[in-house]
């Protein structure tokens, strides 16, 4: 045997592999075939590289077994058991089964990586393109970008994917059937134990923790459903129910929850009450209401079903909670929404709330502040008309600041270019204001027609001041995009963008101040090397042949660019041996 | 708008006006100008709070002799604080609309509990704890001992309030709770004592009822009031209840242990005092001989509650000689628990008349009347001569005081009943003794005479001519307001059987039935399957409740109704409650939809609005009759039937019917709004039942609609929701149900009046279905 250490899971003779005959070995990591009177193994699939696996169908006389790799190759393992067809077939469904529990657990992690990356670069023609200038050229290596250049796209796609609701029934739709025989029999389908996980994460931890080391999967579930967490009726089951851990682990989180309280301040019923009694004096309600029923198990059971719809609740929250707040989902639940001001008076009221905002001591007063002018707010009597009034005392409307990039260029307006400036010293001063004041005179009168230049000598105007005019001979850009070819111009911006994206990690590497940065800027900067060599001059050479009269201006600024990146490595090189002398 | 409402100019701060706003403001100030009391029913969601605060504001500027404080009293702190954010935008209104800005203060006063900012006091949320600690850090002696030794800790916001606080005024301005803790965190005075001595001065107070009614609380913080106020309450459809709490007293046996501890520790604390420094007591025995009761300088901090009766009613007389001392005050409290705890000890209910009991006492223990009427005033002089810091220890003994003292100076309209056990666990021994106060008018009736003008309004006070009965006055104006609706935003049916044709009802004899419940259960699903977003569920009981919900879950329903939306119950623990209805809120607003099923007269009912999405639907599953076996109802219904002339029946379905208004009422909050309303009970469709709902909703009660199946009553609301859903402009409502000044000038007073009041009939413009 080849790989000792492995546990053979399932051995099984008389099979034919490539019209040889041999046995098949199910392991715990792979699918193995080694043929008769041999000690080598000749077929050896990690169940990682098995995408699925095929069967034959009933009625065909050969019994086979294929399964397919993610590369596309197949193997074909052909069962001829002596004592016939049966013995076949059962022989065929032992290994299918087994492989079925198996090759989900791989599958997981090689499928999903791969298929990720494929979709991201599928979804992102920019990304896949750079891939393949960075990569497919050995500029960078398949894993470095990924972790770096892809980082966010990867994160960002895997938020996105939408997911399947909780259905608040989904626990009903697990119908029982009476099997005929004092049995019951429940329809488990991988929909509901997904809902399952995805609701009572404490199961989800049973299930890892016991299957399949301490049970196998069928036990498992039909602990499940005799547990008194699945029957919500049932009161105790004694201690050695597996899910009386998960009770209670529920429990205490959902009391945990209820401490924290209410966020909204009306709708907290613990402070409702202005009364500052104690009990026993009339007006404090106390235990006033408590008519204890004594139904412990009706009362178990109501909190069961807050319980529940407050998980599955909890299930939809977690998807929403990254995408920041809702839209306006229940309008649409109510027709169509008017374009009037307002419509069915629901407008925007259920976006205010975040889904799960934590609420912190501090911003507390603003949001209950919030809330109650949300509450005494009549949209058809209109807007209270104090409230567009900032010196009202409304923190609320604090809300929005300014924020200024440039403030001086906000206070003196925009900077007069340079070039202009020269320009108009030329003219005196004297000169222009006499104009002005000539001007403003007869901006009254209403005669004015006069100063307005006649349509002909317009339309001369705007001739010269178009493309190919006159007065448009210095200007080159526009031609630039006819004169070079689209193949070329696509190349440059794939270019650009690889460059781009290489720069912006070399430049976030300083200052380096850590090792790990150190090391990462000297790895860029052989990188943006390697890209000069692999990429930028070839793409210089071609353009040196064929457009002759632009050469090196198009890759100018590249090389501007590359330029200062070097410089600037160059610098610090050197500023850090100084250092270290 | 400025608008004039006979003659007096008011600033309303909105671009438009409802006509029943207006009609509203006519009526009000028909009643200020008489000086009396009024009694107003309008829908909510029409703008109550700010039509109210317009006009009386309006009114205490044009007419400062006649009106000089308004006294604005609500039921929840959530209440509260929407009053108050509405007196803010009236004044913004007015600062920038107004020649000379009104210069009013208003503040809101709250308990101890949301008010206070010292760091460590006001992380305790107990009310009570809060209202202790805070005792622990400001009582006079406190002080005075933190003077000789710095180590005794006080409260800075407290220190800093007196230094400078006292003497200076409130700046003019409106505070809600968050501005006044502001400002208190600025001036590094405490925001709750600021308040309490800025409501003498200030144009408008805010607060809950109970600071007002409730007399043991109303003389400590609303003693200096002046007789030109206008006190409004607001929500007023469960004043009496309110009334009859303040009164009203309950011991059971944990009771009875605390105060018994309490007292042990009260002895030898007294007797540490005595081998220690006897002056002290010495002196409180002169003052009582004296007669000044509490000629020590009364300090605010000093009283947590004042004496239980109504001031009428508290003696003036030196306190009797055989409780002067210390000692003997002690044993004789110790007898009177003693006697209460022989009481408790019965193994069948005994009801029994104040005069009665007093009479047993004396034969008993030979304790005399008037002793007991001084218990809650030697009890609190006591504790602060010992000067104790951790005032929640002796909060059972301050109970059994106030019953002594309660029980011995009223005779009339209360009683006595002491159960031995819970109805439902006979088994169970849990003895209670009720002291309970049997009329409303009691607590009330100060109030009438020393305030000039009283509004009690709310937006299901239906039928009114009650309330003035039970609570004994004389309203000047009496009024019930309709919605002028320009669509029909609300759809009320009454679902009187399922569509197996069996009558649903939660009568006592057919409601643990299984096709009730089936039914039911039925009907929920299928509004469920129906309508969008939320929907609200009321029982008439909790522990119908719990049987409807676990036969359900039996039946499968629960099961079916989860496909549809996700459930939340409310539970009788409040916490879990807030936690489930925050969750709902969110399922609503998600769009996932939810279905809440809560409990008439429950915490949701009375507090929690559902407008707009939160609640399209409301369900009332059954007549939320109380729950009529109780021995207090019973004696409350005699007491009613001998006083006042009200038959069983009457009040009782009156009670009834308020709630059920007051909780499908919770749907429909606005104009704009729109909910679907079902009755689920064949009884309502009786017309004892029908006419005693609000005008509002009995005028779209159509008689096609009181008698609907399961099917026909989806049906309808499935055509309705259609038309609902269609965009609904202001221009629509303009001129119906929403006016301009133009149009508000155009209009004819009279006309307008009637509209409003319903007389004619709006029925012209809102179509039929």
């Amino acid at each position: 045997m080849t790989t000792s250490s492995e546990d053979v899971l399932l051995q099984m003779g008389e099979v034919r592999y490539k019209k040889g005959d041999g046995t098949l070995y199910v392991m715990n990591e792979r699918l193995a075939w080694m043929a008769e009177h041999r000690d080598t193994v000749t077929v050896s699939h990690r169940y990682a590289d098995i995408k699925t696996q095929k069967i034959s169908p009933d009625g065909k006389p050969k019994v086979q077994l294929q399964v397919v790799l993610h590369d596309g190759n197949t193997s074909t393992f052909h069962f001829v058991n002596r004592q016939g067809q049966p013995a076949m077939l059962s022989d065929r469904d032992k290994v299918k089964e087994l492989l079925q529990q198996l090759l989900p657990n791989f599958k997981r992690k090689v499928d999903k990586d791969l298929e990720d990356k494929n979709r991201v670069l599928v979804e992102n023609p920019n990304l896949l393109q750079l891939y393949k200038d960075l990569v497919i050229t050995k500029v960078l290596t398949s894993d470095e970008f990924w972790a770096t250049h892809a980082k966010d796209h990867a994160l960002k796609k895997m938020g996105k994917s939408q997911e399947i609701g909780v259905s608040g029934a989904f626990l009903a739709d697990i119908k029982p059937q009476t099997d005929g025989c004092n049995g019951l029999k429940y329809n488990l389908t991988s929909d509901v134990i997904h809902c399952i996980f995805k609701t009572y994460p404490a199961v989800k931890r049973k299930h890892l923790e016991n299957v399949p080391g301490k049970m196998p999967e069928s036990e498992f579930w039909t602990k499940f459903f005799q547990s008194h967490y699945f029957h919500r009726d049932r009161l105790t089951a004694g201690t050695k129910d597996i899910f009386t851990e998960c009770g209670k682990i529920d429990d205490q989180a959902l009391k945990a929850a209820v401490q924290q309280g209410a966020g909204d301040p009306l709708l907290d019923l613990k402070k409702f009450e202005d009364v500052p009694l104690e009990e026993g004096f009339g007006s404090v309600a106390g235990d006033r209401n408590v008519v204890n029923s004594g139904n412990i198990v009706h009362q178990n059971m109501i909190k069961r079903f807050n319980q529940h719809s407050i998980m599955v609740l909890k299930t939809c929250a977690t998807v929403n909670a990254p995408s920041g707040s809702m839209p306006n989902g229940t309008s649409m639940a109510n027709g169509p929404l008017g374009q009037s001001s307002y419509t069915n008076g629901l407008n925007g009221k259920a976006s205010k709330h975040t889904v799960d905002t934590p609420v912190s001591e501090q911003d507390v007063p603003p949001t209950k502040r919030r809330r109650v002018m949300e509450k005494i707010r009549y949209e058809d009597l209109g807007n209270p008309q104090s409230e567009s009034d900032d010196d009202a005392p409304q923190s609320s409307n604090k809300a929005k600041h300014f924020e200024l990039s440039k403030v001086e260029r906000y206070l003196n307006g925009p900077l007069q270019n340079q070039m202009y400036e020269n320009h108009s010293d030329s003219l005196a001063f004297e000169y222009v204001q006499y104009k002005l004041v000539r001007n403003s005179e007869s901006w009254l009168d209403r005669s004015a027609q006069r100063n307005v230049i006649c349509s002909k000598a317009a339309v001369n105007a705007l001739g010269e001041l178009s493309p190919g005019g006159s007065l448009m001979r210095g200007f080159q850009e526009q031609s630039a995009g006819q004169l070079v070819p689209q193949d070329f111009q696509r190349d440059l911006r794939h270019l650009y963008l690889s460059l781009q994206e290489l720069l912006k990690h070399f430049w976030n590497c300083f200052p380096p101040t850590t090792e790990e940065l150190e090391s990462k800027l000297q790895r860029m900067h052989e990188t943006l090397q390697r890209f000069k060599m692999a990429k930028l001059v070839p793409f210089e050479n071609r353009a040196m042949h064929e457009l002759s009269p632009l050469r090196s201006s198009l890759t100018q600024h590249m090389n501007m660019l590359l330029r200062t990146a070097n410089s600037k490595f160059a610098t610090w090189k050197e500023r850090k041996l100084r250092n270290n002398r | 708008m400025k608008l004039s409402v006979d003659g007096l100019l008011v600033y309303f701060p909105y671009e438009y006006i409802y006509p029943e706003q207006y009609a509203y403001m006519l009526e009000l100030k028909r009643s200020l100008d008489a000086k009396g009391h009024c009694l107003l029913e309008m829908p909510s969601g029409t703008g109550k709070t700010a039509t109210l605060l317009s006009l009386i504001v309006a009114y205490m500027i044009e007419h400062p002799e006649r009106i000089r404080k308004l006294i604005y009293c609500s039921r929840t702190v959530p209440e509260i604080e929407k009053v108050i954010a509405e007196l803010q935008n009236l004044m913004v209104y007015y600062d920038k609309h107004a020649h000379t800005p009104p210069g009013m203060t208003g503040l809101v006063l709250s308990s101890r509990k949301n008010m206070c900012i010292h760091p460590e006091v006001s992380k305790e949320r107990e009310g009570k704890a809060v209202d202790g600690k805070c005792y622990g850090l400001t009582a006079s002696y406190i002080r005075e001992r933190h003077e000789m030794d710095a180590e005794v800790p006080i409260c800075q916001y407290f220190e800093g309030f007196t230094l400078e606080g006292k003497e200076s005024t409130l700046p003019v301005g409106i505070y809600s709770i968050d501005d006044l803790k502001e400002y208190g965190r600025s001036r590094n005075w405490c925001p709750y004592f600021t308040a309490r001595y800025a409501i003498a001065h200030a144009h408008i107070v805010v607060y809950s009822y109970h600071y007002l009614l409730d007399p043991k609380i109303a003389q400590v913080v609303s003693k200096e009031m002046t007789r030109e106020s206008c006190v409004v309450f607001d929500e007023a459809h469960n004043i009496d209840n309110v009334c009859i709490d303040s009164m009203s007293v309950k011991i059971n046996r944990r009771t009875v242990e605390r105060s018994t501890n309490a007292l042990n520790n009260l002895t030898k604390l007294v007797q540490d005092m005595r081998d220690e420094d006897t002056n002290r007591l010495n002196e409180e025995y002169q003052r009582m001989v004296q007669g000044l009761k509490d000629a020590s300088v009364q300090r605010d901090t000093d009283m947590i509650l004042a004496n239980p009766v109504l001031p009428k009613d508290v003696l003036t007389e030196v306190v009797p000689g055989n409780i002067r001392n210390a000692d003997h005050f002690l044993s004789f409290l110790r007898r009177f628990i003693e006697y209460i705890k022989t009481r408790l000890r019965v193994h069948h209910v005994v009801q029994e008349s104040p005069a009665g009991f007093l009479k047993d006492v004396s034969s008993k223990i030979c304790i005399e009347r008037k002793p007991l009427r001084f218990c809650a005033e030697r009890l609190s002089s006591l504790l602060r001569t010992l000067e104790i810091s951790d005032m929640t220890e002796f909060g059972a003994l301050t109970l059994i005081t106030h019953f002594a003292t309660l029980v011995s100076t009223y005779t009339k309209g209360f009683t006595i009943i002491i159960e031995p056990f819970d109805d439902k666990t006979p088994t169970v021994s849990n003895p209670i003794m009720h002291f309970s106060c049997l009329d409303s008018s009691i607590a009330m009736a100060p109030v009438f005479s020393r305030f000039q003008t009283v509004v009690i309004t709310s937006g299901t006070l239906s039928p009114m001519d009650m309330y003035p009965k039970i609570l004994d006055f004389d309203p000047v104006v009496m009024s019930s307001f309709t919605m002028t609706l320009a669509r029909p935003c609300l759809l009320p049916m009454i679902v009187s059987k399922g569509n197996d044709q069996v009558s649903i009802s939660s009568k006592f004899e057919t409601r643990e039935d299984t096709a009730v419940i089936r039914n039911y259960g039925q009907l929920l699903v299928e509004v469920a399957k129906t309508v969008p977003d939320g929907i609200v569920c009321f029982f008439t009981s909790y522990l119908y409740l719990e049987s409807v919900v676990a036969s359900w879950y039996d039946q499968g329903i629960v099961d079916t109704l989860l496909r549809y939306k996700l459930l939340f119950i409310e539970t009788q623990d409040n916490a879990e409650t807030s936690y489930a209805l925050m969750n709902y809120v969110k399922a609503c607003d998600c769009g996932r939809g939810a279905v809440l099923l809560a409990v008439a007269r429950g915490k949701v009912s009375e507090g929690v609005d559902f407008d707009h999405h939160y609640g399209r639907a409301v369900l009332m599953f059954g007549i939320p009759y109380v729950y009529t076996q109780s021995r207090i109802l019973k004696a409350r219904l005699d007491y009613l039937r001998d006083q006042f002339q009200i038959r069983e029946n009457d009040f009782l379905t009156f009670d009834a019917m308020r709630h059920a208004a007051q909780c499908v009422g919770r749907a429909l909050r606005g104009k704009t709004d729109y909910g679907i309303m079902i009755f689920a009970d064949k009884r309502f469709s009786r017309q004892d039942k029908r006419s005693r709902l609000p005008k509002w909703i009995q005028e779209h009660l159509v008689d096609s609609f009181c008698n609907l199946s399961t099917e026909e009553a989806v049906q309808l609301a499935r055509r309705w929701l259609r038309r609902m859903a269609q965009p609904f402009s202001r221009e629509v409502q303009l001129g119906i149900s929403l006016l301009t000044l133009a149009q508000l000038e155009g209009m004819e007073q009279e006309k307008l009046e009637r509209q409003a009041q319903g007389k004619q009939g709006v029925g012209g413009e809102v179509q039929e279905l």
